[in-house]
């Protein structure tokens, strides 16, 4: 009964988004397609991270391949939208590969820091291949063209690209939390309480581990595919490590045990960003600060605090 | 005549400068429950540890059922029929009881591979589970939280993980210790009906006399990593060496629990 | 000097200077089982507080490598008694993201206070110039800091092998419950161990500020560089540290010299090389998941 209720809440949440761009006005717009798009991006993390129990602080590198490869597709091929966002994910399912194959054999100490060295190592190539990504100016001036499939969209238009954010956010996360709630997504759980039991009944646990880490890394592609043309820029601070914290913030701030947390911590980060910024430069400060508190007094965030506490109250 | 089960040659394990276990030779035969006993440091965990894959031997084969095993990584020689449990728990703590044997079970029939069933409604699976915990008397537990249930209750647990990979061979490490007398005699009566139905194969090792002579069809000694003595309970109670390096010591121990 | 010479001494310079860095996020490591991530973070403040001594207040720069570093090991106390101390029982994640955090602040912290623009610092008088050694010239400066260098590392190697807290450490690091039950106030070495590792980073943030234009963004790139000394020498082991640093410093002396144009890439390329062949790093052991 209660998890009825939790649905209907989910399925009213969802109209309203649907109504946003009819009952507010376009900085809501745009605030609420960068919160989905986020939100998308940190569920992904979470996958490795709440659900696998592996902390990246590198997981900007495939959401920044991902925008870098729509940008090029729609400056040098003019692709449909859908074709590029498929190229996204692709490519940074493969960059996931290869970092996921050095990565995930080592323990977590070891994990933290290559993930973030790796994903360094991205941003300094696109900060230097000049040829390639237009090193720090980054990758601009180019138009949505079609959407593909058939549709005829006027994508330039804000409420219109809203809606087809939402659409495949909504798509992707449902993709998402399906894997998480099969067989495979059970092992991953296991695995984040007990690698070594999972490995003595039978499984190899870096195999899996490297599963998710590209499952992961290619809807964090998908994530930066929608980000690129909404910002009209792809740039190298897509990949930089100060990006790889956001995604960990809002699964923190959110919380990491249940698979909406992130959602909820991509929204409340993002109106958060936006209120403090308009009266300080100094919003990483306030973001660590944050940070500390959430994790040394509220370790399971918002959402899984009132979860938690929903699925205790009158058993 | 059936062969060996498995068979153990001349396996050595060293750290550094110290052998932990040398040179153990033995056969252990199909079907039989072979008792491991010896005092801490022994190398009876040591010595687990190599057949189960968890550490590589420094020296010496493993061989199960004819294969060589000797070196191969946990989840292989799970997958070539050996199960062990472990001497301090090793349960996945934030899930349900019967989720915990569920994991195995997924994990066994090969649809940990599936990325797009719903978990929670393969019923199949579930069953199997419910029906594991049965057997193991903690059904009624199968909703609680596994970090929560009794210590008593997580060992036996961790025998029904060991079990849903249908092992051919089972490692139980110390499957008594920090157990009341009442669970203790609770858990001897399960295994004792495991291996009468002949399904199996174990390996315990064990510090409480009782329940080794009242299970074992044979018993390794084991003395600062040698193998000091193989035979069946008979033989080894009348063993000279056995009784002064080992027994010994435990029958003064019987006396004074039972004297005070 | 010859074009190799000079490169190979611009690597022992950066070698050394990185050794000293690197090697208390591993002593950190060794004896808490925690990688700061704002390591690199307590590098840039010792830099900066040396420029506020030297600059602001006029203070000699001796005196600032004095004071500088003790200053950044205090505020090291107050992170690990305020801060840290809650999540030292819990899971290995909660320290990586809480000392993530304190990156995050001590950044921002930084930049407030300083400015975002690039700040400079002089050597003292005594060591600026060049030297003639063997018909060439060498900045003085260089010298010194390979000198500070080996004088870390002599001093170093005498604390862990030598000396009763260097004892304690090490029994610390391989057993927190062992030590605890031998009497050692565990709680007092951590805090120590926290503070000194600090410390060790400050030193090397006011030794570094007269070769580098400070800029709030200093502590970002150290911290990486570490991170890849740490992983090519071995993570917890202190010859592994001196290795993982030379051959970084050659890296970038070399590299930097004739392969200027990937001189960016160089480093991750020798660590994935490293990890491909040996995961625990040349000298480290245990790294498997």
């Amino acid at each position: 009964m209660k998890i009825k209720i939790l649905w209907a809440l989910l399925a009213l949440v969802i109209v309203g988004l649907i109504a946003v761009p009819w009952i507010t006005s376009y900085f809501y717009i745009f605030i609420f397609t960068e919160i989905l798009i986020l939100g998308l991006f940190a569920a992904s993390f979470n996958l490795i991270f709440g659900y696998t129990g592996m902390l990246s602080f590198g997981h900007a590198a495939f959401f920044g391949i991902g925008s870098y490869a729509m940008a090029l597709v729609l400056i040098h091929l003019e692709w449909p939208f859908v074709v590029g966002l498929l190229l996204s994910m692709g490519v940074s399912a493969l960059l996931a590969l290869i970092i996921g194959f050095f990565c995930v054999r080592l323990n977590e100490v070891y994990f933290a820091m290559l993930t973030l060295a790796f994903g360094m190592m991205v941003f300094a190539i696109a900060y230097q291949w000049r040829s390639v990504t237009n090193g720090s100016d980054g990758l601009a001036g180019f138009s949505l063209g079609s959407f593909g499939l058939g549709f005829d969209l006027t994508l330039a238009n804000p409420a219109v690209y809203y809606h087809v954010v939402l659409a495949i956010v909504v798509i992707a996360s449902a993709v998402l939390y399906l894997v998480c709630r099969s067989s495979f997504g059970m092992i991953l759980r296991a695995i984040r309480q007990n690698p070594e039991r999972v490995s003595f009944a039978g499984l190899n646990v870096r195999t899996y581990r490297l599963v998710a880490f590209v499952i992961a890394g290619s809807f964090a592609g998908l994530a930066g595919g929608l980000m690129a043309p909404f910002l009209r820029v792809a740039s190298p601070e897509l990949l930089h490590w100060s990006m790889s914290a956001e995604p960990i913030l809002m699964a923190i701030l959110g919380g990491t045990g249940y698979f909406l947390g992130p959602f909820v911590g991509s929204a409340v980060f993002v109106l958060l960003e936006t209120w403090i910024t308009s009266f300080t430069e100094s919003w990483m400060l306030v973001l660590g600060i944050i940070l500390a508190l959430m994790v040394i007094f509220f370790r399971k965030g918002l959402l899984g605090t009132v979860l938690d506490w929903w699925m205790e109250i009158k058993k | 005549m059936t062969n060996p089960i498995l068979t153990i040659l001349n396996l050595t394990k060293r750290f550094g400068g110290n052998a932990a276990v040398s040179s153990i030779n033995l056969d252990v035969m199909r079907k039989e429950t072979m008792a491991i006993i010896g005092p801490n440091g022994a190398g009876k965990t040591t010595f687990y540890n190599m057949v189960s894959g968890r550490m590589q031997p420094s020296e010496g084969s493993i061989t199960l059922d004819g294969k060589d095993i000797t070196g191969l990584p946990p989840h292989k020689i799970s997958k070539l029929g050996i199960s062990r449990s472990f001497q301090i728990n090793n349960i996945f703590p934030e899930m349900t009881v019967q989720e915990n044997v569920e994991v195995v079970l997924s994990a066994y029939h090969g649809h940990s591979r599936k990325l797009f069933n719903i978990a929670s409604r393969n019923t199949g699976i579930q069953q199997e589970a419910v029906e594991l915990l049965k057997r193991l008397g903690v059904d009624s537990l199968k909703d609680r939280r596994a970090e929560v249930i009794s210590y008593g209750d997580k060992r036996l647990l961790e025998i029904a993980m060991v079990l849903a990979t249908r092992p051919k061979l089972v490692l139980l490490d110390e499957p008594t210790a920090g157990m009341t007398p009442e669970e203790t005699r609770r858990t001897t009566k399960l295994i004792k009906s495991l291996a009468d139905s002949g399904d199996y194969t174990f390996l315990i090792t064990e510090h409480d006399m009782d329940v080794v002579f009242d299970l074992a069809d044979r018993i390794l000694v084991m003395h600062r990593g040698e193998k000091l003595f193989a035979g069946t309970p008979a033989e080894v109670k009348s063993h000279p060496e056995v009784r002064r390096a080992y027994l010994g010591e435990e029958e003064d121990e019987m006396t004074e629990e039972t004297g005070a | 000097m010859s074009g190799i010479g000079s490169a190979l001494l611009n690597s022992l310079d950066i070698g050394l200077l990185l050794f000293i860095i690197a090697v208390g996020l591993n002593i950190v490591f060794g004896v808490l089982n925690i990688i700061n991530f704002a390591h690199g973070a307590l590098y840039m403040l010792g830099a900066y507080l040396a420029f506020t001594l030297i600059n602001i207040v006029g203070m000699p720069f001796w005196a600032a490598l004095l004071l500088a570093p003790l200053g950044v090991a205090i505020l090291a106390v107050l992170i690990d008694r305020f801060l840290l101390r809650h999540i030292y029982s819990r899971d290995i994640a909660d320290s990586l993201l809480l000392t993530f955090a304190l990156l995050l602040i001590i950044n921002e912290s930084v930049r407030m206070i300083w400015g975002s623009g690039i700040q400079v610092v002089q050597p003292p008088q005594l060591l600026a110039g060049s030297m003639d050694i063997m018909g060439s010239s060498i900045p003085t400066y260089s010298l010194f800091v390979i000198v500070m260098g080996l004088a870390l590392l002599a001093g170093l190697w005498f604390l862990f092998n030598r000396t009763r807290i260097g004892r304690i450490m090490r029994a610390a690091a391989l057993d927190r419950d062992m030590a605890e039950v031998l009497c050692i106030n565990t709680r007092l070495v951590v805090t120590g161990v926290f503070a000194f590792g600090a410390w060790l980073a400050a030193v090397g943030g006011v030794i570094a500020a007269p070769m580098r234009a400070l800029d709030p963004g200093m502590g970002d790139k150290i911290i990486i560089e570490s991170f890849i000394v740490v992983v090519i020498g071995g993570l917890g082991s202190f010859p592994g540290a001196l290795l993982g640093a030379i051959i970084l410093g050659l890296i970038h002396g070399v590299g930097g010299r004739y392969f200027p144009e990937v001189n960016m890439l160089l480093p991750f390329l020798g660590m994935a090389l490293v990890l491909l062949f040996k995961p625990n790093g040349i000298m480290g052991k245990g790294a498997a998941a």
